[in-house]
């Protein structure tokens, strides 16, 4: 109780703070009425951070709504101008639609402190039955552990949906690795295999990324894969195998970008301006998804709560 | 469905001998099609360079109509646009009611306690107390578990989606029966509709129509309109002949004749068709919601992602008491009787529900300045059940998984994936012959190139393999419903009680939301055949169960006693006269569970598979047109050609029972 007042003395705070920042840019804003549209998708981060957004432009005056997308098509539907900004597009399992709309006139609005990754993932646990597992040459010593019915002998690997990046299966083979993938239609399939394999303490090695609820939740590590380079998709002779393309992981480090309308610019500069100063870091978007994930505010009492803590930042961006 | 109306006396030309020899035809077919393997690989596998690229050139055509058509300067976008703009008005006006307030006159939406009491007054005012006691609680759910903001979301999407379908869906209906060129076209568009998963329409309609609200209640009015249209046919034509011949010999004219006699005379069919529109509209909640419905479907969903499996459940709940009350307010207001008030009574009497409900929403609106626990309901005084669910289900699998995990591990191994490499194995022209011979058999000529054509085009347009595992998947999980669903509707048949019991649980079974039961079968089933078959049971035993039971209560009492009379033992009158009865009756369950399971293999891909419900489930993030259509006319057609055989077979059957 006491928190939610200090809160709610904190988030008036700010918003005079902000209304009074404001009111030297106020006369020429909003430069238009239409609604800015910013694409909501469906994991924690995504829709704590959009409401951030949404709530500092409405702060200076603009009409916002949110739309609820998928995370691929979002980008064919900004770059119609269908929907206007989009907060957080990964490189791991985005690049493609991403860089394919950007040909079509959507804009690139810059990239994110954050980085992310999206890597084959163990529990913690693990390591105890398989000490080596970190990385993929001693994981796949173990393989066997990770056995099920069908995969035996094989070790099975619950992999992402197939069209979020085949690198994460196709490596199996490209690495020789005693491994069957077997792929999931959506993430939430991760998560009910991940839980019930938790509970029991069954091995299992699984797609994952970060930033994620998983790791408030769950404990472990990824699997280190080789760092890739270009040449690992182009030439065999390139990392541990020889004779294969594609024996590589993906990047520790990856892109977290956000996405625009190109028509933002000129509809409403002011928003723009601040849009393009947007800007997140790890904790900043980890801090964000734990007060949904373990402390159950719903994704908008934390973008109010995550905008009390750090009116500096916000403070920031919109100068 | 039609029924294949070829019989055996309109194929004179037959050989009748031939037909009489058992299943010689299938040896043949199976004989020489393997045989066909070993002199071209292409009789095996269909090769990939042979395949038609229908995929690619429908999704061309649907890009180039999104962007380029036009006729002069008026683009094919123009028109999308203009029936995108024409529906977001009245959507306008139900969101700003229900939840986003009126802006510009600086009114806010109406108190959750004026639309709890409202629907309580408009649930007296229709039906009483019963009904105003069932509809009241039940929106009062919505406020109490917290759901209520996206609760208005969703309803106003139905309650504009519903009207606009329900109109359509007559119209199209009304021109059915009065033009039969106009037949010709739509009913076999139905048959393909219904038959489509409705995640594949999604596809197209953001493609021409992009993503929101809009786009999402244009595929829910796509969708939820068939049955109508279909109940305003079978109502039309069903008017007893001597009722039309009165109305016209009052002198009618034809469009007194519709409105005054035909359309009110077939008032309980046209309201079965409502309650379609409704429940239909309902299950496309969350379905919509990822072409960006905003609501209870995108909660649902985001529920799930997070693993709240209970707070998805509360979710699903507030979509099936929506169904239900809009359900029970239209179905009641249609049956009820008309109030006649006398000349003397007073104005307020009169209105009596209309004036009270005036008064409330006055009330709540001044009171709901002041106390905003009024308007909608804090976060600290709502109450929910998610938590308790969530560890429920977790223990569940916890402890159930050492028992259920060697049970799922054998299963599997030992039969699933030997079945499915059968199907995998399977050279096209034994398969495709098979159902040529069985189509000629059953139904003649016409069933017999229909089936065989559709199944050849599966092929050629290069959809062989998922739509093997379809069949697959869909056949083994249409078994275990059967075994199932068959004897709980010979047990439902048996009692009232527990048919009563069997019936509510049916329904809920239907109308909750698929999604949710797929987490807690991964939970226990792993990622897999087995899980996709499970899922698939929850939804598709239902027919199953309701057909047989509707088939056995239909056998007459007379032929149940003069079983008796004859000297039968219960068992002998169950086996010998009641079962052959039911009989066709049963297999129109069994159409129906066929057809459940294919529409739920779109929603089973959301576990992981590689069948037709998975190349529909992909194309949607890629926005490929033609592979989501395609797919999505294969499972309609695997439902089709198991429809024509089946109906075909149920034809002959009762022709030789003596009934119809």
């Amino acid at each position: 109780m006491k928190r939610n007042l200090k809160l709610a003395v904190a988030s008036i705070a700010t918003s005079v703070a902000m209304a009074l920042t404001l009111n030297a840019h106020a006369a020429d804003v909003p430069e238009s009425d239409e609604p800015i549209i910013i694409v909501q998708n469906n994991w924690t981060s995504q829709l704590v951070l959009s409401n951030v957004v949404g709530n500092v432009l409405s702060e200076l005056g603009y009409e916002v709504e949110y739309v609820p997308s998928d995370s691929q098509l979002q980008f064919t539907a900004i770059a119609n101008g269908d929907m206007h900004f989009q907060v957080e597009a990964w490189e791991g399992s985005m690049k493609s639609a991403f860089e394919k709309a950007v040909e079509e006139g959507m804009v690139d609005a810059g990239a994110h402190e954050a980085v992310t990754r999206e890597e084959w993932w163990i529990p913690n646990y693990v390591l105890e039955t398989c000490p080596d597992a970190t990385n993929w040459e001693g994981l796949n010593a173990c393989a066997d552990q990770f056995a099920t019915a069908e995969t035996s002998p094989k070790g099975r690997f619950v992999g992402p949906p197939a069209d979020w990046g085949k690198n994460y299966a196709d490596r199996v083979n490209s690495l020789e690795m005693d491994f069957e993938a077997i792929n999931v239609g959506q993430a939430a399939t991760l998560w009910a295999e991940l839980q019930s394999a938790y509970d029991r303490k069954e091995p299992i090695v699984l797609f994952n990324w970060t930033p994620n609820f998983i790791e408030s939740k769950f404990e472990g590590t990824f699997v280190d894969f080789p760092e890739p380079a270009p040449e690992c998709f182009t030439d065999a002779a390139w990392g541990p195998n020889p004779n294969a393309t594609g024996d590589c992981g993906a990047p520790r480090g990856g892109w977290l970008k956000k996405a625009a309308w190109s028509g933002i610019a000129d509809t409403w500069p002011k928003a723009w301006s601040v849009l393009q100063r947007v800007n997140f870091s790890n904790a900043q978007i980890a801090a964000a998804a734990l007060m949904v994930d373990v402390d159950g505010m719903s994704p908008e009492e934390a973008a109010e709560q995550w905008a009390a803590d750090n009116a500096d930042v916000i403070a920031g961006w919109v100068e | 469905m039609d029924i294949a109306h070829t019989t055996d006396e309109a194929r004179p030309w037959s050989g009748r001998a031939l037909l009489a020899l058992p299943l010689w035809q299938f040896f043949v077919v199976i004989a020489g099609g393997i045989l066909l393997t070993t002199l071209w690989e292409g009789f095996a596998r269909w090769p990939d360079d042979l395949v038609i690229p229908m995929k690619e050139w429908i999704t061309r055509f649907f890009e180039w109509l999104g962007k380029e058509a036009a006729i002069g300067s008026y683009s094919f976008k123009d028109f999308t646009r203009a029936i995108s703009d024409l529906l977001s008005y009245p959507l306008e006006w139900t969101e700003a009611l229900l939840y986003r307030g009126i802006k510009p006159l600086g009114l806010p939406p109406i108190p959750w306690v004026a639309v709890v009491l409202g629907t309580a007054i408009l649930g007296h005012w229709i039906g009483g107390w019963r009904l105003a006691l069932f509809v009241g609680a039940s929106m009062l759910y919505l406020s109490i578990f917290g759901l209520w903001k996206d609760s208005m979301r969703t309803l106003s999407i139905v309650l504009v989606a519903v009207p606009i379908a329900a109109a359509i869906g007559l119209f199209l209906g009304i021109r059915v029966t009065r033009s039969k060129r106009a037949a010709a076209i739509i009913t076999p568009m139905f048959d393909l509709m219904q038959a489509t998963p409705h995640m594949a329409y999604l596809v197209p309609v953001v493609v021409l129509f992009g993503f929101g609200q809009v786009p999402a209640m244009l595929a829910t009015v796509i969708f939820a309109m068939p049955p109508m249209a279909r109940c305003a046919i079978l109502g039309i034509q069903t008017v007893p002949q001597d009722v039309i011949e009165s109305g016209r010999m009052s002198g009618c004219t034809p469009r007194q004749l519709l409105w005054k006699v035909q359309l009110p005379t077939s008032k309980k069919t046209l309201m079965l068709g409502l309650n379609q529109v409704v429940m239909q509209t309902l299950a496309m909640v969350v379905i919509a919601s990822l072409v960006g419905a905003s609501g209870l479907g995108q909660k649902l969903l985001f529920s799930l992602q997070q693993l709240r499996l209970g707070a998805a459940v509360e979710q699903g709940l507030a979509i099936v008491l929506i169904a239900v009350v809009l359900d029970r307010l239209t179905q009641a207001y249609a049956y009820r009787e008309t109030i006649h008030y006398s000349a003397t009574t007073s104005f307020f009497q009169r209105h009596k529900h209309l004036l009270l409900f005036l008064f409330i929403l006055i009330v709540t609106f001044i009171a709901a300045n002041f106390h905003k626990e009024l308007a909608i309901l804090p976060k600290k005084m709502t109450f929910t059940l998610g938590r308790e669910i969530d560890f429920a289900v977790r223990e569940f699998s916890k402890n159930a998984y050492d028992y259920i995990g060697p049970v799922r591990d054998f299963i599997t191994v030992s039969i699933l994936l030997p079945i499915r490499d059968f199907y995998l194995w399977l050279p096209w022209p034994v398969l495709v012959g098979c159902i040529a011979v069985a189509g000629y058999r059953l139904g003649g000529f016409p069933v017999m190139t229909l089936t065989a054509s559709l199944m050849l085009a599966i092929m050629l347009f290069g959809f062989w393999e998922p739509a093997m595992l379809t069949i697959y998947l869909v056949f083994s999980a249409v078994v275990i419903c059967i075994l199932i669903g068959v004897p709980i509707g010979v047990l439902a048949s048996r009692s009232e009680r527990i048919a009563k019991v069997t019936m509510t649980i049916c329904d809920t079974l239907q109308t909750f939301p698929s999604f949710i039961y797929l987490i807690p079968v991964i939970m226990l089933f792993k990622v897999g055949d087995l899980s996709n078959i499970i899922a698939i049971l929850a939804y598709a035993t239902v027919p199953a169960v309701r057909y047989t039971y509707l088939g056995l209560k239909r056998v007459p009492e007379v032929l149940k006693e003069a079983a008796i009379a004859n000297g039968c033992t219960p068992r002998q009158k169950f086996w010998k006269v009641e079962m052959p009865f039911a009989i066709p009756e049963i297999m129109l369950g069994v159409n129906q569970t066929i057809m459940m399971a294919l529409a739920m293999t779109a929603i089973t891909a959301l576990i992981g598979s590689r069948d037709l419900g998975q190349e529909i489930y992909r194309a949607l993030p890629t926005a490929d047109t033609g592979r989501g259509l395609l797919a999505g006319l294969g499972i309609a057609a695997i439902g089709i050609i198991a429809d024509r055989l089946i109906s075909a077979w149920a034809t002959k059957k009762k022709k030789n029972l003596g009934i119809e």
